[in-house]
């Protein structure tokens, strides 16, 4: 039954890994673009809820509705002003712009909020569970932050492959020069991108802060998370990506029952075991 | 309304340091199909893509229905009625074909053109709606890359090597259907190859030779010699 | 007209005279020089070579590692851990600990060439973090809060704390010379060309049977084994190793990329400006704590895209000086 209790646990925060990385494969997949400050900018939306919570007192799962717009027209800046520019053939501008960024973003938060340990609270959904079986609880919070990742990656899909601005990211990212001349400026298209994704880290910092203590240096750690869901589950795949975190998640969580110390090994150790053997992933997607 | 819908004035062109246009001057009445002639490298492509705002490098002004559109961004042009159907179709692969041309009627322009008049005019494209555009036949790509260009309902359409890599009975086809294509009193400018076809589908010509025009007016005016060597430079 | 092809430029030529008796100075300094100074220059020393090896890595390979730190992590345990267990005087240690990272990044190499561009950058901090994560599991050394090079280790080094300041500078000396060396050695010859040609076009020159892949996985564990051997100075350095420390990606990392990028990538001196900067602007704005990494990512978010070839880029590209010639040139006299 401990196992059972165990697994389970390792899908749930599966969830929360899924939506780290949903954000990182949808600019890969429209811009090519990866941004090492991914993480930094889920730990930031983390501290803005917190920011907003202090001065209101309102719950963090309302924060999400001031956070969430805030993010969006962040990343549609942050990508019109800096990040456009960076994008052409060579890999090192947008890597190194988004390095920097990271670092600044990090010791910018440091500055802010200092290096405490911090956590949003959001009441008693924290601790409220219901018996699955004999022995097996389901807390309210992990199951909300599951299906919240459920849904923003149905989501995802469905504006990507049934709406206009779905179709002009995938134009745009397809061939950008053509794009153009069916009036789509790349320029705006991946400025959307951008502000999509960040709307996704919004939700993933506050669901990281409401789970677990958060601190201005835990950036990096998420990124790696997003990224290794991304590589397990597959490249192009975003229901590929979700089972990526399911089972990253899972490994973490039989790692720590073996021994505290080895939860993040465990799950690195699949990682690797999955780009030595299936270096496409698991569900890869036919793409070039 | 004036009678001249595009109106070129000392074009010149670069790619890089190279220059591949010089001194072009032309204007396009209304309604008018146009071709353009001339022997590979000779600057057809490079002129229509210099229209539609794809040249970065550019000199001289052009004008379309009044506004000048010479410093114009690509987007911005195909807003104001300029469609391109490019050379190798360069349709979207990670599309389908009801897609790439719902992409292609983005801007919103009203018009003739919609789904439902493209599928009428290419039947076959209705059967494969669904189907990724990579999948098609050659003639088919075509197809789909015609209608999407029809979708932004332009003023003014840029038909680039139409039958670049197509079976002589796909490029027939197809060119039976040009009437039907710029019926509506579609202005076009047509790049074509094959030299026979594309003075039989055209009102007047402009014969491109190294970048220069060496030759323009209406195809009956001339004879086949005149037309050779204007083509290849004698 | 008598045409010659030489390989140096006369700025090149007055350069290497300079760099020739700066070492002279620099190899007797620890009879001038103060324990600071040493130090200093030691520490000068280390983010000359890792930056100039990751610029090998990033500016010239097109390989953007972002876990170099778990080769300086390895070196530093391996350097204490052959120390302690094995009885090896450190200064012999030194050159199997760069065996032991070459070993290392044989197969470690082999996964993370799996992925592509970035994601090989993060695929190398994963590596990194494994590493990381090792180490502090390993009790015989100290687990998380790590372990100091016992005293009797540092006694077996040199009988007077003068000898081992010297002995151990010298290491650097010779590790950071060295490092700049291999460096321009490596891209003056036939495989620096090769090189240059991969950068420029990869298409190109793999269809000239230049075989790509192959270069780029020599380079990288050639490169992993040098850095283990600088993880190993700064073990001896610093006299401590600790998880957090040793692979820490701020200190092997983060700086060297703000070096190498500020300084000038894809050039050889620019590895020597930036690290130049960075001390410079770490005598003034250190004491400002993370105000100062804040600056560092700022300028370098404004020089990749306002100067992307970096401080040396802009004056070798504006005065057409090399002092690192890798080139030819064509002189013609009359």
């Amino acid at each position: 039954m401990v196992w059972v209790n165990i697994i389970i646990q390792g899908i749930l925060v599966g969830g929360l890994y899924a939506l780290f990385a949903a954000g990182l494969s949808l600019i890969f997949g429209v811009m090519r673009l990866v941004n090492i400050a991914h993480g930094d900018l889920i730990v930031a939306a983390a501290f803005l809820s917190l920011a907003i919570v202090q001065a209101s007192g309102i719950n963090p799962l309302a924060s999400l509705l001031i956070v969430v717009p805030l993010a969006m027209a962040f990343g549609y800046g942050l990508q019109r002003g800096i990040l456009n520019r960076t994008l052409g053939k060579d890999i090192l501008p947008p890597l190194l712009v988004t390095f920097g960024l990271s670092v600044i973003l990090q010791n910018g938060l440091l500055e802010l909020f200092t290096a405490d340990s911090r956590k949003l609270n959001a009441g008693l959904i924290e601790t409220a569970s219901f018996p699955l079986l004999p022995g097996v609880a389901i807390g309210y919070l992990p199951l909300l932050q599951f299906a919240v990742a459920v849904i923003v990656i149905w989501g995802l899909q469905y504006l990507f492959y049934n709406t206009s601005l779905g179709r002009a990211f995938r134009a745009t990212s397809d061939d950008p020069e053509t794009a153009l001349l069916m009036g789509l400026d790349q320029r705006k298209v991946y400025a959307w991108a951008m502000a999509l994704c960040l709307g996704v880290v919004a939700i993933a910092g506050v669901f990281l802060g409401i789970r677990s203590n958060f601190d201005p240096f835990m950036g990096p750690g998420r990124l790696i998370f997003g990224f290794e869901a991304v590589i397990i589950g597959g490249l192009g795949n975003l229901w590929g990506t979700l089972l990526g975190g399911v089972v990253l998640g899972v490994a973490q969580a039989i790692g720590a029952q073996i021994n505290p110390g080895w939860q993040l090994l465990a799950g690195h150790l699949v990682f690797l075991l999955v780009l030595a053997f299936r270096p496409r992933g698991l569900f890869p997607k036919v793409d070039g | 309304m004036s009678d001249i819908l595009l109106n070129i004035e000392n074009l010149e062109a670069w790619y890089g340091d190279a220059k591949v246009l010089h001194g072009i001057s032309f204007g396009l009445k209304r309604g008018e199909v146009i071709a353009l002639i001339g022997a590979n490298g000779a600057g057809k492509s490079t002129l229509l893509r210099s229209i539609c705002g794809l040249m970065k490098k550019k000199t001289g002004t052009i004008s379309f229905d009044g506004t000048v559109i010479s410093g114009r961004q690509a987007n911005e042009i195909v807003g104001l009625g300029i469609a391109m159907v490019p050379e190798g179709r360069r349709l979207f692969p990670s599309l389908s074909v009801e897609e790439n041309l719902l992409v292609g009627g983005n801007t919103g322009r009203k018009g003739p053109w919609s789904l439902k008049a493209v599928y009428e005019l290419f039947p076959v494209l209705r059967e494969r709606r669904h189907t990724p555009s990579t999948a098609l036949s050659g003639g088919q790509q075509q197809m789909v890359a015609i209608g999407r260009g029809l979708m932004s309902n332009p003023d003014l359409i840029l038909l680039d090597e139409l039958s670049l890599g197509l079976a002589p009975i796909i490029i027939k086809d197809i060119y039976e259907l040009l009437p039907k294509i710029i019926g509506n009193g579609l202005t076009a400018i047509l790049v074509e190859q094959d030299v026979t076809r594309a003075l039989a589908s055209s009102q007047q010509f402009l014969c491109l030779q190294e970048g220069k025009i060496t030759l323009e007016g209406e195809p009956q005016a001339f004879s086949r010699d005149q037309i050779s060597a204007a083509y290849f430079g004698m | 007209m008598n045409t010659t092809i030489t390989r140096s430029t006369t700025a090149s030529r007055v350069s290497a005279f300079i760099a020739l008796a700066l070492i002279a100075v620099l190899i007797v300094a620890p009879w001038w020089g103060t324990t600071s100074t040493l130090r200093l220059v030691g520490e000068f020393m280390v983010y000359l070579a890792l930056a100039s090896l990751w610029n090998l890595l990033a500016g010239y390979t097109g390989l953007v590692s972002v876990g170099q730190q778990a080769y300086v992590g390895l070196g530093s345990y391996a350097l204490v851990a052959l120390a302690m267990f094995a009885g090896i005087h450190p200064l012999l240690a030194v050159p199997i600990v760069g065996l032991a990272g070459v070993l290392v990044a044989l197969p470690v190499g082999k996964l993370v060439f799996r992925l592509q561009g970035a994601y090989f950058a993060i695929g190398t901090w994963v590596v990194a973090e494994v590493f990381r994560l090792v180490a502090a599991q390993i009790t015989a050394m100290g687990g998380g809060s790590g372990t100091s090079l016992p005293v009797g280790v540092l006694r077996a080094m040199a009988e007077t704390k003068f000898w081992r300041e010297a002995s151990i500078y010298w290491l650097a000396l010779a590790l950071g010379v060295g490092a700049l060396a291999l460096v321009y050695g490596l891209l003056r010859s036939r495989v620096g060309l090769a090189l240059t040609a991969i950068r420029d076009s990869e298409v190109a020159s793999s269809s000239l049977g230049i075989s790509i892949s192959r270069i780029k996985y020599a380079v990288y564990v050639a490169v992993a084994g040098m850095t283990a051997m600088i993880g190993s100075l700064i073990a001896l350095q610093k006299i401590r190793v600790s998880p957090d420390a040793a692979f820490s990606v701020n200190d092997w990392t983060a700086f060297v990329i703000f070096i190498v990028v500020i300084g000038g990538i894809g050039t050889i001196e620019g590895p020597i400006i930036g690290t130049i900067v960075y001390f410079v602007l770490r005598e003034f704005l250190a004491d400002l704590g993370s105000i100062y990494l804040l600056i560092l990512g700022a300028l370098a978010i404004v020089i990749m895209l306002l100067a992307p070839k970096g401080i040396w880029g802009y004056v070798a590209a504006r005065w057409n000086i090399s002092l690192f010639p890798t080139g030819y040139r064509v002189n013609e006299k009359d």
